[in-house]
C-alpha cells in the first residue's frame, strides 16, 4: 500500500478539503486523519456508518496518596515538569504530568502510583469495503505522536490492501507532523501564498527531508497572492521539488466544506484545479524507480 | 486588595487561540499588539512561528534553548538494563552488549540517571532551538523557534513565557494551533483568552475544541469573528447559542486579506483597520478589568 500524507506547515492552508477531494476522486478504501488535537476530516466524509470507539490511554499520571505523603519534598524537587505542587497537600497536576515515573521511583514511602490515563479516542469506520481511522486527542493532553501511530496502526490493520492510502495530517513541524511522517511514501504540501505561508513551508519541507520522504509542493488560493505564488514556484524550482499545481481562491469551496461536501462533489474551479494535481501527485506516487 | 488597584496600572496577558490553524491568531495578536502601542508581543508558535515576519523587530537578541538528555560512560555500564525497563518513552535500549540513546524521543525526566547504580550516565545538553527578543517601535518582540526535526517546544514556550513577567503593559500571547499540551502551556499564564473563529464547518467544530479548553481551565474569555461575510454566519450562531460573548468582527477583505498575506501590519497601512482593531483592543481592555476587578 503506498500511503500519501497530507501537510503544510501552516493552518487553514487546506489541507482537509484537499484531503477530502483527493479521497473522493481516489475513491479511497483507506484514509487517515492524523490531525489529532483538531480533527476535522470525519466532518467532510460523508460517511454513514457509526465507528467503532476506543479510548486511547497515554502514559500513566502519578497520583500520590496523602494518607502515606510523608512531606518529604523528594517527588517536587526530581519533578522536570512542575507537575508536582504543594497546596494543603502534594498534589500532581495530571496536565503537566509526562507519566515518567521519576516521582514514583523517588518517593521513599510508596506513596506515590502511575494510574492508567485516557488521553484520548480513536475511532474506526470500516464498512467492508472503505476504512477511515480518527481520533480525537484530549483537550491539554500531551503524547499526541504516539495518538498518531495508533491511527496509522489502526487504518493499517484494518485496511486490505488497497494500493493507496490517503492520510490527512496536522499543521507545525513538531510531534504529531513527526509521527504522522514516518513511514509514508510521499508527503504532498499545500502550501499558501503569504510570506507567512512561505515561511511556514520552508520549515516543513526541511522536516520532510529530515526523514527522506518525497515530497511535492502545491499552492492553495494561488490568485490571492500571485507574486508569492511566483516565490514559491521558484522555491521549489530551486529545491528541485516537483511542483503539482496551483489551486484558485473559491468562494464556492467554503460553501461546499460547509455543507459537508468536498469540492470535487460540486462543479467549482477549485475543484477542476485539484483534479488536475491529484493526477499529478498519483504520477509521482506510483513512478517507477522514483524512490 | 490586588496592587495593581494601589497603582492603577494592570499588566494583562491575553492568549490568542483558535483550534484550527489559519483563521488570524498571528493576524489578531500582532495587530492588536500593534494598536496597543506600548505592549509585548509573544510567539508562541514555536513550531511555525510567523510573528516576527510582521513586526520585522531589530537589534535581536537570541538566546539558545536546550534540554538535558543522558549520556552514557561505557567503562561504567555494566549492562545491568535497570535505566532501559524505567523509560517510559523507549528512548534507552541494549543492544549487542552496548547501551544505545535516542536523543529524539528523550523527553529528559532524569529518570535513568536518578536509576543507575553504577552512576554511568550523566546529562548534556541538546539544543532544540531559541528564543529571540527584539523591539519594534514600542512593542517588545519575543519569539521562540523550534529546530526543524524535534518534537516538543513546551520548553522554549515555558523559557518565553517566564522570561517575560515585565509588568504595566499588555501582552499579547499568540498561541499555536490545535488543543494539545503546547496550547495549553501558552495559555497556563493568561488572565485571558480571545479566541479567533473562522465562519466555516471546520472553524466551529475546532471552536467548540478550544471553548471547551478555556472552561476547563477556568479562562476569562472572547471571541473575535474573523472572515466575515454577508449572510449566515456559523461562528456567530455557535455563540449565540453558547451565550459566548462576541468580541468585534473582522470582515472578510480583499485588501485586509492582502496586506496579511505581505506580512504587513494593517493598522499601521490604513486608517480603517487601525479604527477596527483599536476599538478591539478597548473592548478587549474592558473585559479584561471587569475580570479583573470582579475574578481576582
Amino acid at each position: 500500500m503506498k500511503q500519501l500524507l497530507i501537510l503544510s506547515g501552516k493552518g487553514g492552508t487546506g489541507k482537509t478539503t484537499i484531503a477530502s477531494a483527493f479521497i473522493k476522486l481516489a475513491d479511497a478504501k483507506a484514509y487517515a486523519d492524523c490531525d489529532v488535537d483538531a480533527p476535522n476530516l470525519h466532518l467532510i466524509t460523508g460517511r454513514n456508518d457509526e465507528p467503532v470507539k476506543t479510548d486511547y490511554y497515554g502514559l500513566p499520571k502519578a497520583k500520590i496518596n496523602p494518607e502515606l505523603c510523608t512531606r518529604c519534598d523528594q517527588c517536587r524537587q526530581n519533578c522536570r515538569f512542575d507537575a508536582i505542587s504543594i497546596d494543603e497537600k502534594y498534589e500532581v497536576d495530571s496536565f503537566a504530568c509526562e507519566g515518567c515515573g521519576v516521582c514514583e521511583y523517588v518517593c521513599p514511602v510508596g506513596a506515590i502510583t502511575m494510574m492508567p490515563a485516557v488521553a484520548g479516542e480513536l475511532m474506526l469506520y470500516s464498512d467492508g469495503e472503505k476504512v477511515f481511522s480518527t481520533a480525537q486527542l484530549k483537550m491539554g493532553s500531551g503524547t499526541s505522536g504516539m495518538l498518531v501511530t495508533e491511527v496509522k496502526r489502526q487504518m493499517k490493520s484494518a485496511a486490505v490492501d488497497t494500493g493507496l492510502a490517503i492520510i490527512d495530517g496536522s499543521p507545525g513541524i513538531g510531534c504529531p507532523v513527526i509521527a504522522s511522517l514516518s513511514g509514508v511514501d510521499m508527503v504532498l504540501i499545500v502550501a499558501e501564498p503569504s510570506i507567512s505561508g512561505i515561511s511556514d513551508m520552508e520549515r516543513i519541507i526541511k522536516t520532510a527531508a529530515k526523514f527522506g520522504t518525497k515530497t511535492a509542493v502545491c499552492i492553495n488560493k494561488y490568485d490571492t497572492n500571485i507574486e508569492n505564488t511566483e516565490k514559491i514556484e521558484e522555491f521549489c524550482k530551486k529545491q528541485g521539488l516537483p511542483f503539482i499545481g496551483r489551486i484558485p481562491f473559491d468562494h464556492s469551496a467554503v460553501k461546499a466544506v460547509n455543507n459537508g461536501q468536498t469540492i470535487v462533489d460540486i462543479d467549482c474551479t477549485s475543484g477542476t484545479a485539484v483534479k488536475d494535481v491529484y493526477h499529478k501527485t498519483m504520477n509521482l506516487l506510483f513512478e517507477k524507480g522514483g524512490e | 486588595m490586588p496592587d495593581f488597584m494601589d497603582t492603577g496600572a494592570i499588566n494583562m496577558r491575553i492568549a490568542v487561540l483558535s483550534g484550527k490553524g489559519g483563521t488570524g491568531k498571528t493576524l489578531v495578536s500582532v495587530n492588536l499588539a500593534a494598536a496597543a502601542k506600548a505592549s509585548t508581543y509573544i510567539d508562541c508558535d514555536v513550531e511555525e512561528p510567523n510573528g516576527h515576519l510582521f513586526f520585522k523587530p531589530e537589534e535581536v537578541q537570541e538566546k539558545v534553548i536546550s534540554v538535558k538528555i543522558p549520556k552514557v560512560d561505557h567503562e561504567l555500564c555494566n549492562g545491568c538494563r535497570k535505566c532501559v525497563d524505567f523509560c517510559k518513552f523507549n528512548a534507552l535500549a541494549y543492544i549487542k552488549n552496548k547501551l544505545i540513546i535516542f536523543d529524539d524521543v528523550c523527553h529528559s525526566c532524569g529518570g535513568c540517571i536518578l536509576v543507575c547504580p553504577q552512576k554511568a550516565l550523566t546529562e548534556k545538553e541538546k539544543v532544540i532551538g531559541k528564543v529571540q527578543k527584539g523591539a519594534s517601535e514600542q512593542v517588545a518582540i519575543y519569539t521562540g523557534i523550534l529546530n526543524t526535526g524535534e518534537a516538543t517546544g513546551i520548553p522554549i514556550i515555558k523559557k518565553l513565557l517566564e522570561e517575560n513577567s515585565e509588568v504595566n503593559k499588555q501582552t499579547f500571547i499568540d498561541c499555536p494551533p490545535g488543543s494539545a499540551c503546547i496550547v495549553m502551556e501558552s495559555i497556563k499564564d493568561a488572565d485571558y483568552c480571545i479566541l479567533v473563529a473562522e465562519p466555516t464547518l471546520f472553524g466551529v467544530h475546532d471552536l467548540n475544541m478550544v471553548y471547551e479548553l478555556v472552561k476547563l481551565f477556568n479562562k476569562p474569555f472572547g471571541v473575535v469573528l474573523n472572515k466575515c461575510l454577508e449572510g449566515e454566519n456559523l461562528a456567530e450562531k455557535f455563540c449565540v447559542e453558547k451565550n459566548i460573548k462576541i468580541l468585534g468582527q473582522i470582515p472578510f477583505d480583499n485588501e485586509l486579506g492582502t496586506l496579511n498575506s505581505n506580512a504587513e501590519i494593517a493598522v499601521h497601512k490604513n486608517e480603517k483597520y487601525r479604527e477596527l482593531f483599536s476599538a478591539l483592543l478597548n473592548t478587549v481592555t474592558k473585559e479584561v478589568q471587569h475580570e479583573t476587578t470582579t475574578n481576582p
